[in-house]
């Protein structure tokens, strides 16, 4: 059953609109392949993203808030983490 | 009928800018945005990041926040968007063949910043943007950061005029955004030099304190062990040749050459085991039996002699190491051979450390 990750605001029972696995890949490309997804969705969709790459905790936040995005938390199961975003209005 | 003139608003000038996260690329957005332009920062993944690289280990004992994208991190102190960019296969054979040559290591520091630079300018062109600006200050750093890099850097990125280095800027020539008034050249800075006393003084006065500490110290390129191995491999390999993934290994493990065709690398903890494993593929890899052992990867193919030799390297570094023969599996695909051999000693190995 998934838990919820320490250092990180628990995500809701959002339901996604899209999941972007990432798993397996290395560091930007996670943030570079959300971006890429982000900008195909409408405002308000929420982006589910696979990842077991423990630091895209603190750096998928800092992109939201960077970005104008709404980071809502994540999941963790197993080696992996869900992390779930809804796209804002970009700046 | 009022008698009010209605004047239309100014424009908001927007700057593109190249954000490591590092100080001066943070101070460079902040003075800007202190001008109240609008700032997008451009993050490049170059492939030789060394935060980046401790990420792919995954090392449990790693802090996280000592691996995080620093870019991120300042677009998002500084309230800016940040694109991250993937410099990719251009980017490597720039590394691989600079124009403008290397500096102590295998660093191709001028070329680097041209890359970049013109990215941006490439960016601007296709979402907008009036001008670029880097984090640069004249006189920092020796290869790309003297008045005469900085003019032939500009120069070769098609962007003249256009490239605004606001730490530097009133030691500098004035670009057009300070001649067409878009920017203030008053309120840019003047600062020179290796000394980081002024940017110190400047992040204490805006409250920026979460930066890594300023160096340069976090490329591959400009590291010494690296660049022994990097120019090994240009050494030994037709430069159109090399793959991403030989780079890639460069990064990681003990490295030996042993004849001018074969060459090892030798995992040094459980974490870089599993990271190696990962570029397996059809190649020769060795691993000490019944034991704690690394992953010896192969490029090349090694004749018997050389078989033997990678064998007791192998077993050197394995938890068998103190005994007087050590077996060794040798695999290739689906052929395997087991080898039986004393330990390398430490001066042996010595003549073949890359």
């Amino acid at each position: 059953m998934p838990t919820h990750d320490r250092g990180a605001d628990p995500a809701p029972e959002v339901r996604s609109d899209a999941v972007l696995d990432t798993v397996g890949l290395f560091c930007p490309v996670p943030i570079i392949r959300t971006s890429e997804r982000v900008r195909r969705m409408q405002t308000g969709e929420i982006l589910e993203v696979l990842s077991d790459d423990r630091v895209i905790l603190i750096d998928m936040p800092a992109w939201c808030r960077s970005t104008g995005h709404t980071y809502l938390g994540s999941r963790q199961g197993g080696a992996e983490y869900h992390l779930f975003v809804r796209k804002g209005g970009e700046r | 009928m009022s008698d009010v003139t209605e004047v239309p608003a100014r424009r908001r000038f927007k700057a593109i800018g190249l954000i490591s996260g590092g100080l001066d690329s943070t101070l460079a957005a902040r003075v800007l945005l202190e001008q109240g332009l609008e700032v997008v920062g451009l993050h490049f993944s170059t492939g030789f990041c060394m935060n980046d690289h401790r990420r792919a280990l995954a090392r449990p004992d790693e802090d996280p926040r000592r691996m995080r994208n620093e870019g991120l991190r300042a677009g998002a102190d500084l309230g800016i968007p940040i694109e991250v960019l993937d410099a990719g296969e251009a980017y490597l054979r720039m590394v691989l063949d600079p124009k403008h040559g290397y500096g102590k290591r295998a660093n191709p520091c001028i070329d680097c910043r041209i890359f970049m630079i013109h990215g941006a300018a490439e960016y601007m062109r296709q979402n907008g943007g009036d001008f670029v600006f880097t984090g640069e200050v004249l006189g920092q750093r020796p290869m790309s950061q003297h008045m005469q890099a900085l003019r032939l850097i500009e120069k070769e990125c098609g962007i003249e005029g256009y490239l605004l280095r606001p730490l530097s800027a009133q030691h500098l020539l004035p670009t057009m955004p300070e001649r067409l008034g878009w920017v203030d050249r008053e309120r840019l800075l003047g600062i020179t030099g290796r000394s980081r006393k002024e940017q110190m003084s400047l992040s204490e006065q805006w409250g920026i304190q979460d930066y890594p500490q300023p160096s340069g110290g976090c490329c591959f390129l400009a590291d010494e062990n690296f660049a022994k191995r990097f120019h090994d491999k240009r050494e030994h390999t037709p430069v159109e040749a090399i793959r991403r993934e030989e780079l890639i290994l460069l990064k990681v493990g003990r490295h030996f050459r042993l004849t001018p065709g074969v060459k090892i690398i030798v995992a040094r903890d459980e974490s870089e085991n599993r990271f190696l494993e990962r570029f397996r593929n059809g190649g020769w890899c060795f691993e000490a039996l019944d034991c704690g052992s690394p992953i010896t990867l192969v490029e090349g193919d090694p004749d018997e002699p050389t078989r033997r030799l990678i064998a007791a390297i192998t077993a050197r570094y394995s938890d068998r190491r103190h005994e007087p023969f050590v077996e060794v599996a040798a695999r290739q695909g689906d052929r395997e051979e087991r080898i039986l051999v004393p330990p390398v000693s430490d001066g042996a190995l010595q003549a073949y450390r890359l």
